[in-house]
């Protein structure tokens, strides 16, 4: 992986991109053009805090003080995840 | 028909999409257009009220994505209200159109609908044939309006190019435009070969060269772009080792309705014989989705013949195209010919041999031959 993201940025949905819950499957969808997704339960974590104010320090602070891990180890993880949303479009960082 | 179900079926997953063929009627003639080439007449068309219906049912069954597609759906007046009623089911809403009549206030409406986001298709990056190959003079001019119009309602767009030997060499100049448009999305789609584009088949299959070209050109801006945009790259079938995994199966993730109401595992499954499909109108969706035959008939892999059946990749590919598999072998239950395991794989080599060196002339779509065009 390439060097860590910046901390100070805010992750947003790209335009056209739809993050939802759906009853019919009971799960977390994310929606674009030609694209659909269940995106897997660290993901949806990550995906709910994602509402255009907080940044991503704060999304890693949020988990790590929810979820009984590294602070560093989330914020691995957290980068991994986004990087790959962002490269298929979904969102920005 | 026999329908085969299979023993051992998983719970059946909702279906993901439900792409809408709103109406056959489109101001372009396109040589590749996947409409059938039997098209349905405007006075056929499924009205308001049972469009408005089906949305419902889609929501209900599952169905995330809604497609409205042609045709031009642009040519139905009910387009924005059907969007609408998507949307307020907090289905995803997706426009696929040439663009030629996306005018301000039909922008303005659709805006208002709660439309999410529209792909506009070009010809070619060339105005004159772009205009040729779309057979309507002033049309690419009038699609760079529509998807400035796009950008500025602050909308996402796909700019979707459909490629062949008679505007391929321009697939880098495309990719310039889609960037310059502010594209976030951008599909360079080689035709696919049913329908009117087999029909057109010597007058558009690139040669292996050419795809190659290409194919490095694609690869080169994917990697420049990432981030910035994402690009679709979908190949011709006649230069593979494998084919396509066709509609992701036959009824495993789509449901197609034609301009009059027939719900279709495919957009072209309308060319097989021996099958008859249902009406919206008559059967709810969900039931056709559960038990329809023509739905059964190719789901999953207990249809499949020899190589397919004992091949690791069948849950990935499905063994190919059903369509294409009738067109090019008369048998849609054989494994794809695109699939180089296929015992029929030769007639792939043999359509590129036959490609000529010079295109012939188009033959454009059309309302069949004894109607008038247009
Ligand atoms: S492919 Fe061309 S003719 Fe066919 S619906 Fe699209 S714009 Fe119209
Ligand atoms: S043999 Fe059938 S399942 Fe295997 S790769 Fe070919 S088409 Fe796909």
């Amino acid at each position: 992986m390439s060097g860590a993201l910046d901390e100070a940025g805010v992750p947003r949905f790209c335009r056209g991109i739809k993050f939802r819950h759906d009853a019919v499957r009971g799960a977390w969808v994310v929606l674009g053009p030609e694209r659909a997704f269940l995106p897997d339960a660290p993901a949806v974590e990550v995906l709910r805090l994602i509402d255009g104010a907080r940044s991503l320090g704060g999304i890693i602070d949020d988990l790590a003080a929810r979820f009984d891990a590294p602070r560093a180890v989330i914020a691995e993880d957290v980068g991994v995840m986004l990087r790959d949303l962002s490269d298929k479009g979904a969102v920005t960082l | 028909m026999s329908a085969s179900t299979s023993e051992s079926a998983p719970p059946l997953a909702p279906p993901m999409g439900l792409i809408a063929e709103m109406t056959h009627r489109c101001p372009l003639r396109c040589p590749y257009c996947s409409n059938p080439v039997a098209l349905d007449r405007a006075g056929d068309e499924l009205d308001t009220d049972t469009w408005l219906r089906v949305l419902d049912e889609a929501a209900a069954l599952g169905v995330l994505q809604m497609h409205f597609t042609g045709g031009e759906p642009l040519a139905r007046r009910d387009l924005p209200l059907l969007v609408r009623r998507a949307a307020d089911a907090q289905l995803y809403t997706n426009i696929i159109t040439s663009g030629v009549t996306l005018d301000e206030r039909m922008m303005a409406r659709l805006i208002e609908a709660g439309i999410d986001h529209i792909q506009l298709s070009f010809q070619d990056v060339e105005a004159a044939n772009a205009d040729r190959i779309g057979g309507l003079a002033g049309a690419h001019g009038r699609k760079l309006a529509a998807a400035q119009r796009i950008r500025e309602a602050g909308l996402p767009l796909t700019a979707n190019f459909v490629i062949h030997r008679q505007n391929i060499a321009r697939v880098p100049a495309m990719l310039e435009l889609a960037e310059a448009l502010g594209a976030s999305r951008s599909e360079i789609a080689h035709v696919q070969y049913y329908g009117w584009g087999l029909r057109n088949r010597d007058a558009l299959l690139p040669s292996r060269a050419e795809l190659d070209a290409t194919t490095a050109t694609v690869e080169a801006a994917r990697a420049r772009l990432k981030g910035r945009m994402v690009i679709d790259y979908v190949v011709p079938d006649y230069y593979a080792a494998r084919p396509k995994a066709c509609m992701s199966g036959w009824a495993q993730r789509f449901i197609h309705i034609s301009p009059t109401g027939r719900a279709l595992p495919c957009h072209a499954a309308e060319s097989l014989p021996g099958f008859t499909f249902v009406s919206v109108r008559d059967v709810p969706l969900a039931d056709i989705w559960r038990a329809d035959p023509a739905f059964l008939r190719f789901r999953g892999t207990a249809w499949m013949p020899e190589p397919c059946q004992s091949c690791d990749r069948r849950e990935i590919d499905w063994g190919g195209c059903r369509c294409q598999a009738f067109a090019l072998t008369g048998d849609a239950a054989r494994t794809d010919p695109a699939c180089a395991l296929s015992p029929d794989h030769a007639v792939m080599a043999a359509a590129v041999a036959a490609r000529g060196e010079a295109p012939p002339d188009f033959v454009y779509r059309q309302f069949s031959a004894a109607d008038p065009v247009g």
